[in-house]
């Protein structure tokens, strides 16, 4: 099977979102990529060290600068003509440009898998992640998103890619870039931190949710993670908000403080390796998921921590 | 401008879905069932369109089983028009329903067509995004504001990074995220009143789409457990676990 892989990028260097996709699209076949951008030909050469990579389709036109699914779908179309699998990852990016591709190819996309069964069966999660289904597709090509912290990344270097220039059609006129406020911080990626600190509730107002979190997070060089609960309280903005309405996280450490561990919240992040929780009610749920657990109060307990570290 | 809002019937949020033990599902018997949480967003949207003066009539449309007639009239309670029920009891994917929607689209010709980004059940993420590629229209997907001017519609949305905002020409496709808006509850008064608004009943055929499933499923299975680990006395316990994890 020939598969084409979305590779997501800012123009200027290779996310790591795309690593996990490649690992996923390696095991049905053979890994096309496809770069498309604007002044984006670092990201091609990037592309094409990735390990186990052959062909990376490199479309440059100012249309896809900011990857609009409607410039951007037709152009995959065009080259599905001699791939049978799309895979992107199941980042903003992928989940808003996969489903366009499908509709076009009359394929039933395959969401969020987390494993791959066989050359046509795949496991994804339902119900936020209380339930796992196994699918069959029937169709004959596939167009699938992958979760990140299922699949182990693929090496960023060590392959020996070609680089080929497409063009397509360019843009659809239908709609246009405004502008992007992207949080701009110091601290680790959320998506691929090594050790995350999350906040939930109890934290009462970003003020202390500022001022007890992030010295915590600091001092251990974590990214700063937060439950729903905190985010539609207003504490942080929602970019910071884990869970299965957020980002699906799975770092080595997942340090949980005042968060009580709604089935939401845990879909998100159960698949750390390891799991702390700060909570003062000892019957709160993280708890049953936690490998290490304090029961304790949090405004004591998290700058003692910080202090001690 | 007329908007169409697609509502779905699903699990309710806070029932905790249970696999079936012979792996076929998750058991839906006896739950309490609800309009799927995003498409609250998405009609509360529609009905604040209206109300600002941007949107003349909203109509809900479902895809499902006849109790889907609730969910409509849910949406009718808060403000919604009239209601379409695409009567099925069959499990209708994504492509399929996107596939019924452009057949009402057509028919109705919609300026907005807002819909929840996904179901809370089968989680695809995928309705609004195959309905616009179907229809040829632009999406903004994932809002968190909503904002037409003149023939365009001003999208921001909820991205990895932060956020972005993009701008469609009318007609469009939007899909929601949490922070767009609060949904208002119905009223009383209301729900009593949407017991008289227009609710057409239809079926796939009627659309002459073919909704046969292209994923099969083989099997549902309780995803793996966790187990509860071990409490530590006080802080220092937990500074020497971090120091274990190589941490700190």
């Amino acid at each position: 099977m020939k598969t084409l892989v979305w590779v997501e990028h800012d123009n200027a260097s290779v996310k790591d979102a795309t690593l996990s996709a490649v690992t996923a699209a390696a095991k049905l076949g053979e890994v096309h990529l496809l770069v498309a951008g604007s002044g984006a030909r670092a990201v091609a050469d990037a592309a094409a060290q990735i390990a186990g990579v052959g062909k990376v389709h490199f479309a440059d036109d100012a249309a896809y600068e900011h990857a609009l699914a409607e410039n951007i779908a037709p152009l995959i179309v065009d080259l599905m003509g001699h791939h049978d699998a799309f895979i992107a990852p199941a980042t903003t990016t992928g989940k808003n440009v996969a489903p366009r591709v499908a509709a076009l190819l009359d394929v039933a996309q395959i969401s969020d898998i987390l494993s791959v069964e066989g050359e046509k069966t795949f496991t994804r999660p339902i119900y936020a992640g209380n339930a796992i289904a196994t699918v069959e597709s029937s169709d004959a090509k596939l167009v699938i998103t992958v979760r990140g912290t299922a699949f182990a990344k693929a090496e960023a270097t060590g392959g020996s890619g070609v680089v080929e220039d497409v063009t397509g059609a360019g843009d659809a006129g239908l709609s246009s870039f405004v502008g992007a406020e992207i949080a701009k911080s110091e601290r680790p990626e959320l998506t691929s931190a090594k050790i995350i600190v999350s906040g939930g509730r109890a934290l009462k107002d970003s003020e202390t949710f500022e001022a007890t979190i992030m010295p915590l997070a600091d001092k251990l060089g974590a990214a700063v993670g937060a439950s729903r609960a905190a985010v539609d309280a207003g504490y942080v903005p929602n970019d910071y908000q884990v869970g299965q309405t957020g980002k699906i996280v799975a770092p080595e450490v997942y340090i949980a403080v005042g968060i009580s561990g709604a089935i939401q919240h845990l879909a998100g992040m159960k698949d750390s390796k390891t799991i702390i929780a700060i909570n003062k009610d000892e019957d709160a749920p993280i708890f049953q998921v936690a490998d290490v657990g304090l029961v304790a109060d949090l405004f004591t307990a998290v700058p003692e921590l910080t202090g001690k570290l | 401008m007329k908007i169409i809002v697609p509502v779905k019937r699903v699990i309710d949020y806070n029932v905790k879905p249970r696999v079936k033990a012979d792996g076929t599902g998750v058991d839906l018997a006896n739950v309490k069932m609800s309009m799927n949480p995003f498409d609250e967003i998405a009609v509360e949207e529609a009905i604040r369109l209206k109300e600002a003066g941007k949107a003349e009539e909203i109509i809900a449309v479902s895809v499902g089983p006849a109790k889907a007639q609730e969910t409509l009239r849910t949406a009718l309670a808060m403000g919604a028009d009239r209601a379409i029920l695409i009567e099925t009891d069959a499990e209708v994917e994504p492509l399929a329903v996107a596939k019924i929607l452009k057949a009402i689209v057509a028919e109705e010709n919609p300026g907005l067509v807002i819909l929840g980004k996904q179901a809370i059940d089968d989680d695809s993420n995928q309705t609004g995004q195959m309905l616009a590629a179907l229809t040829g229209r632009p999406q903004g997907t994932f809002a968190s504001k909503v904002d037409v001017a003149g023939d365009s519609v001003s999208v921001t949305r909820e991205v990895d990074g932060g956020l972005e905002t993009v701008k469609l020409s009318l007609p469009a496709i939007v899909t929601t995220d949490l922070r767009l808006n609060e949904p208002r509850y119905a009223s009383l008064p209301n729900i009593m009143k949407a017991k008289k608004k227009q609710l057409d009943v239809k079926s796939p055929a009627d659309y002459g789409v073919d909704i046969a499933p292209r994923l099969k499923t083989l099997k549902v299975s309780e995803p793996p457990v966790r187990s509860a680990g071990i409490k530590v006395a006080d802080v220092d316990g937990l500074v020497a676990k971090l120091k274990e994890l190589g941490v700190a």
